[in-house]
């Protein structure tokens, strides 16, 4: 047991000894994490609006005052003709031009449909959609209004919606407890996945081969530290996100930290399995890279596996990240229960197991 | 001068050339180049996606009734849902809970009543708000199918349903919008961003672990002959990964490319020149592959994931985070690709994004000049 | 032969510069044939916690057409200086000046016109002998008409001719040093800077390198300044400069250093006991400033005092016999070395040697039958079998290749053997190897430490490796600090350390468990003289306590310091002896006492190699 504990403590001296290496561990996962934060959202505020008004009417400047008096939509230009739509968009100045025409007025008191157009900037389609559903409810809700006032009938029925978890949809509190998975796994790649190969090129892995340690015992040594790395940043991660971001933390702690730790176990895994299999530094770099970039990417943290085509959402179950996603969002926002994270915690389990043997037996084979 | 400008150039062949045979012994390099791009494009490509189809969506029907099956019908036929009919709002409930459905629409006993009386009849919605950007969709999409069965019933009872005013829409560069228009191009600036970073970050730093830099250094080369020797053969492979990403997203994904190639070429370039520098910059500065592994990993694939506006939209970020994105290089690059792949050679987009990669590609490959001195210590 | 100005300084004297230049700083009055001018060189590197002065005020000359040494132990400044020479550091104050050009203000023009080779040369592996050829000679713009003869010419001289389509990462040391001297050689230079050329490597390589740059300098005219650990070497060069941290000791051909020794070296010869025994014997005594074995004998150089009556340290050993014999470079080396040393600081106390009634030597430790080990279709370790006895000094030699590394890594259970029985105290190594592994220590030649770790954390680590704990640990961890004196640097971290402290560091890591066999893996490769010395007395020591020693080694002196040596090639065992029986192999009428090094060259020559020698 002290043979084990004094490998551990070389590990992580060897880790932070290092003012330069303890930096890297250390220092761009807090500086991600604010950024990121504050950074990845989908919520669109202040639309760089410009309006085109033909129609010059007290009813269209009604609609253009509750466009303008919207906090989603910031007016950036006024268009006195055709001509100056095309660039105004094609600049990125504008996303959205309001084009009300010269017959708006005319329609609007003949009882006929008045048509307002609206040109969207399509290159973001995510933001257009959003804009443009955004100019959707101030039009329908000037139309009822307008109707109300006018005695038309209004329409039937209505929809009530209902946000649940989330009531006024920011999107940060679905990307922060992400970016808990995103920066946690990072920060164990960058710990696990070049250990071995750096001892190997360094030549310190023989002088660790001839002592009395076990191929498991260096594995264990090899995977503690990027566990507890990985252990405080989480939690040092879930500690901004719900006293700074203001995320809310629904459920308890021992559901989240029993997934923080089996996910922790899988990662680590692929991050020793990576290290066994590569011989020099560069090689552990690209592994690193090729494991990343897709767990990261298919992981659901900012566009859901449900709109993947189902061969690719076949092969996310295979990726760890996944279901930590699933369970950092439900103990966060949803207050999920253990028993409802079960089907969740058992394959992180079968990963993790499965990455540490193979992890174990690469070892062994690459002794050599 | 005319004999050491002749010698200058032997110099630099030989050393493009002994790069790019380091390359063709070395896979792992030409994998990085033309094997990451194909395999990352097709996973994303396909795996990335902001458009929710099939929505599971829970229906709740209190009192079934004409109006109700029509409703449930219309729902039905939505290409963006897949209903099913839950018997009592608590079942539905726990089903959301489950993470069974995402939306519930709910019915009340007195819907029927009260739309036949012309009373207003609400429709209840609950959506899981967990996915913000994706409840906002699911709102939206509901909303599309309530006004699409009001149109029918009013056409149905022979009515037309004037609304005094009505949204038109027109949406330009992307009219069915189709997220991955505008996801592949972003894709591409992410992946060429990895292959700039791993095709040139461990370079230096392997050449001063392994000695080999010490022997280049008492040569008569210039340590600009160096760099540039140490540029222009992976500048030569990082274009031909671009080429094939590009055929691809033409090809493969039917992106439209609107602008015209010689400009995608021009911001191609740039870009590269960029992310070849910033690979090299890190390489000279680390000097030990370890640590210059690190910070590439670090510092290039997630900045250009989160902050290029490859996904999410710069003008939704808060104003520092704003000035912050301007020092990815990946941004310009961002804007440049949806630019020229969506709308077409737009310059009043393309040149002052070329200037900035322009600066930051002179920006990075002057630091590493200043950096790496013809001296050891 | 010698010119007066540059043979000025005796040994044990500090240097005097030949003339001042203070007045003329500007433009310095050079000599025609002074190809390298220094004066008043310092360099000093920061680092933590001290900065590091590694030439410190230098004036040195080297001269035109012929090989100069540049001889001195760990950190006398000689990379340094090799490095200002060709241009690769600024100095801090003085002036250096290569064939009349300043290396500073013409990096440039110096650069064209001299050839360096670092200590560890930029081959570029993935590229072929060719490629590196080629690349080298567009780098210094050879033109491509004369390319061929040059190639040629060199790959004759280097014997890579059969090899051109290789890639320099299958070449042998040997030849990877062989091909690093010919992309140096590829445009000429009128100056050659070689750092330690020939560390790493077998003599046989050793000895083509030595012909091929004599031939430079007889036939083209080449000056050579090269430095080298190996003594003997400093014997072959026309004139030494020898430093010592930082500062000039002398300047000279090697016989001025040597000279004052004249009367003063004598062998000891006593039947009775082991060379190892009268050696330790010996070097306790005052009147002794150098004893190092030699086969059966042992070497020593006595005190001026002590020269007039040699009998008298003979005193305490039983049917001993002493001889005067000629003194060498390295005598005059060693004995400058320790008066400057002694004189400087407090006496460094002797290294304790344990009194310890010699061990025993019973029972085989080791034990190797019938060894074979193949990567693929080659074999790399062939049929090998032989015995080593408690306390015995064992020596595998070999050229680089030979099957050494490979047969060493199945001893220590790094790598299973393809068959064959190997057992090492007592265990079957290929079928418990954990178990063997906690009897052995082992100390590689790259004295591989966790060098972000400092002294205290590496012991702490190692000792906890092997399972000692609690108060055992911390009396091994105190033991290691006070022996291998490593006390005032237990906080510094290790990868900063001199080489020397770094090797002591390694030994002490690998003897925290007080193994009952130590394995040396080139343990004194590119280590000084002094600290060679000093390594193979705390080696002794352990002997007597009656541990087994296994060494491989390129150092043919050190092949001296074994009970018997096994000499390997092309994964075969080719001799096995004492290395008295080894040197008696190669007696001839030409050479009728060999050093060890003439009977390995006289071995490995006397069967060509077969087809895989090199692989």
């Amino acid at each position: 047991m002290s043979r084990l504990l004094a490998l551990i403590r070389k590990e992580f001296l060897a880790l932070l000894k290092d003012p330069r290496s303890r930096f890297v561990i250390i220092g761009p996962p807090i500086i991600q994490l604010l950024v990121f934060g504050y950074a990845a959202t989908f919520d669109l505020n202040d639309v760089p609006l410009a309006v085109y008004n033909e129609s010059g009417s007290q009813a269209s400047r009604e609609l253009i005052a509750r466009f303008v008096n919207s906090p989603s939509f910031q007016q950036v230009a006024t268009i006195e003709h055709d001509s100056r739509i095309a660039p105004l968009i094609e600049r990125r100045r504008a996303l959205l031009v309001l084009h009300i025409g010269p017959q708006f007025e005319r329609h609007l008191r003949e009882g006929t449909t008045a048509d307002v157009q609206v040109i969207v900037d399509g290159r973001n389609s995510n933001t257009a959609m959003i804009a443009s559903g955004y100019a959707q409810t101030i039009i329908r809700n000037f139309s009822i209004d307008y109707a109300g006032r006018s005695g038309t009938e209004a329409p039937p029925a209505t929809i009530t919606s209902r946000a649940w978890f989330n009531p006024n949809l920011l999107s940060r509190w679905f990307i922060v407890p992400g970016i808990v998975g995103l920066l946690t796994l990072v920060v164990t790649m960058l710990v696990t996945a070049l250990s071995v190969a750096r001892e190997r090129e360094q030549g310190t892995f023989d002088q660790l081969l001839v002592t009395p340690y076990q191929p498991w015992e260096i594995l264990i040594g090899k995977a503690i530290p990027g566990f507890l790395i990985g252990l405080v940043e989480a939690t040092f991660i879930i500690l901004v996100a719900v006293l700074w971001f203001g995320v809310p933390l629904r459920g308890d702690l021992s559901t989240l930290y029993t997934g923080i730790a089996l996910f922790l176990l899988s990662a680590i895994g692929v991050g020793l399995m990576i290290s066994s299999l590569s011989v020099t530094q560069q090689q552990g770099l690209l592994g690193a890279f090729l494991f990343l970039v897709p767990a990261i990417i298919l992981s659901g943290f900012s566009t859901p596996i449900a709109n993947m085509p189902p061969a690719v959402q076949q092969l996310t179950y295979l990726n760890p990240m996944r279901y930590f996603m699933i369970i950092l969002r439900g103990v966060f926002l949803e207050g999920t229960p253990f028993e409802l994270l079960i089907s969740q915690f058992w394959p992180l389990a079968v990963i993790g197991v499965t990455t540490m043997l193979s992890a174990a037996w690469l070892f062994r084979r690459r002794m050599y | 001068m005319m004999e050491s400008r002749g010698g200058s150039l032997m110099r630099m062949r030989g050393l493009v050339r002994k790069e790019f045979l380091q390359v063709v012994r070395d896979p792992s390099a030409l994998a990085i180049a033309f094997v990451l791009p194909v395999v990352l494009l097709l996973l994303f490509g396909y795996g990335v996606s902001l458009d929710a189809e099939h929505v599971p969506v829970a229906l709740v029907v209190d009192q079934p009734s004409a109006d109700t099956a029509s409703l449930c019908a219309e729902f039905e036929q939505s290409r963006y849902f897949r209903p099913q009919s839950i018997v009592g709002l608590r079942a539905a409930e726990q089903a959301m809970r489950e993470r069974r459905v995402d939306a519930i629409v709910h019915l009340r006993e007195d819907f029927s009543d009260r739309l036949q009386s012309g009373r207003v009849a609400p429709v209840q919605l609950v959506v899981n708000g967990v996915d913000a950007n994706t409840a906002r969709l699911v709102t939206g999409y509901v909303q599309g199918v309530y006004a699409k069965w009001l149109e029918h019933r009013a056409q149905a009872a022979g009515q037309s349903l004037a609304v005094p005013v009505a949204m038109q829409q027109r949406i330009w560069f992307n009219s069915n919008l189709r997220s991955r228009n505008f996801l592949v191009p972003g894709l591409i600036a992410v992946i060429m961003t990895l292959i700039g970073a791993l095709l040139t970050a461990l370079v230096m730093a392997r050449e001063w672990e392994r000695g080999t830099m010490e022997a280049l250094l008492v040569t008569p080369i210039s340590m600009r002959e160096v760099l540039i020797g140490k540029i222009l053969p992976y500048f030569v492979l990082g274009m031909g990964g671009m080429a094939l990403s590009v055929v691809m997203a033409v090809w493969q994904f039917e992106v439209p490319l609107r602008g015209s190639l010689w400009v995608l070429l021009l911001g191609t370039s740039l870009f590269l020149l960029t992310a070849l520098g910033m690979g090299l910059f890190i390489s000279t500065v680390a000097r030990i592959q370890f640590v210059a592994a690190q910070v590439a990993i670090i510092t290039t694939f997630l900045p250009a994931f989160i902050l290029s506006g490859f996904i999410f939209d710069i003008r939704s970020m808060p104003a520092v985070i704003q000035v912050i994105t301007h020092a990815i290089p990946a941004r310009y690059f961002v804007a440049i690709l949806q630019t020229v792949f969506l709308a077409g050679d737009v310059w009043s987009v393309i040149l002052p994004n070329s200037i900035a990669l322009a600066a930051m590609a002179a920006v990075f490959l002057g630091l590493t000049r200043r950096l790496s001195r013809k001296q050891l210590s | 032969m010698m010119d007066e100005s540059a043979a000025s300084v005796v040994p044990g004297q500090p240097a005097t510069p030949g003339h001042s230049t203070q007045n003329d700083a500007a433009k310095p009055v050079v000599a025609d044939d002074v190809v390298l001018w220094a004066e008043g060189l310092t360099k000093t590197f920061s680092a933590k916690p001290n900065d590091v002065t590694a030439v410190r005020g230098l004036s040195v000359r080297v001269r035109a057409h012929r090989i100069t040494g540049l001889i001195g132990p760990d950190g006398a400044g000689k990379t340094t200086l090799m490095r200002l020479a060709a241009g690769l550091l600024v100095p801090d104050e003085g002036r250096i000046e290569v064939l009349g050009l300043d290396c500073v203000r013409d990096q440039a023009a110096v650069q064209a016109r001299v050839g360096y080779m670092p200590q560890r040369f930029g081959l570029y592996e993935d590229l072929s002998v060719q490629e590196n050829l080629d690349l080298y000679a567009d780098l210094h713009g050879v033109p491509q008409a004369i390319r061929g003869r040059r190639y040629d010419e060199l790959m004759r001289m280097t014997g890579l001719a059969p090899f051109t389509a290789r890639l320099a990462g299958r070449l042998s040391g040997g030849m990877k040093q062989k091909l690093g001297l010919a992309c140096v050689l590829v445009h000429p230079p009128q100056l050659l800077l070689l750092d330690e050329p020939t560390v790493g490597v077998d003599p046989v390589s050793r000895r083509e390198l030595w012909a091929i740059v004599n031939r430079f300098v007889e036939h083209e005219g080449t000056s050579v300044l090269m430095s080298t650990a190996y003594l003997d070497e400093a014997e072959r060069c026309d004139e030494v400069i020898v430093l010592d941290e930082g500062s000039l000791i002398g300047q000279g051909p090697p016989s001025q250093f040597s000279r004052p020794l004249t009367g003063r070296t004598f062998r000891v010869r006593a039947t009775g006991l082991g060379p190892r025994d009268v050696q330790t014997h010996l070097a306790l005594r005052s009147e002794v400033i150098d004893a190092v074995i030699q086969g059966d004998a042992v070497r020593v150089v006595l005190t001026e005092a002590a020269a007039s009556q040699p009998d008298s340290v003979l005193t305490g050993l039983e049917q001993a016999v002493i001889e005067s014999v000629p003194p060498r470079f390295e005598d005059g080396f060693i004995a400058t070395l320790r008066a400057k040393r002694s004189a400087g600081s407090a006496a460094r106390s002797p290294v304790p040697t344990a009194r310890a009634e010699p061990a025993a030597r019973d029972g085989l430790v080791i034990s190797v039958r019938h060894v074979q080990r193949r990567f693929g279709e080659f074999l790399a370790v062939n049929d090998i079998s032989f015995d080593v006895p408690r306390g015995e000094v064992f020596g595998l030699l070999g050229a680089n290749g030979a099957g050494k590394t490979t047969l060493f890594r199945m001893l220590c259970g790094l790598l299973p053997a393809s068959g064959g029985t190997l057992q090492v105290a007592g265990v079957d190594v290929r079928k418990t190897a954990a178990r063997a592994r906690a009897r052995i220590g082992y100390m590689s030649q790259k004295f591989s430490l966790y060098g972000t770790l400092s002294v205290q954390d590496n012991l702490q680590f190692f000792s906890s490796a092997y399972g000692l704990s609690g108060r055992r640990r911390r009396d091994r961890i105190d033991w290691a600090l006070t022996e291998f004196e490593l006390g005032p640097i237990g906080d510094q971290t290790s990868g900063g350390l001199p080489l020397g402290y770094k090797q002591r560091l390694a030994l002490a890591c690998a003897l925290m468990h007080e193994p009952e066999i130590i394995f040396l893996d080139e343990p004194t490769s590119g280590v000084d003289p002094l600290a060679r010395r000093e390594f193979w007395q705390r080696i002794n020591s352990l002997v007597h306590q009656g541990v087994t020693v296994l060494v491989t080694t390129h150092f043919m002196e050190e092949a001296e310091y074994c009970d018997r040596m096994a000499i390997m090639m092309s994964g075969r065992l080719l001799a096995l002896g004492t290395p008295s029986e080894i040197k008696q192999q190669a007696v001839s009428p030409e050479r009728p006492e060999p050093t060890m090094e003439d009977a390995f060259i006289a071995l490995i020559e006397s069967k060509p190699p077969a087809g895989g020698a090199h692989a």
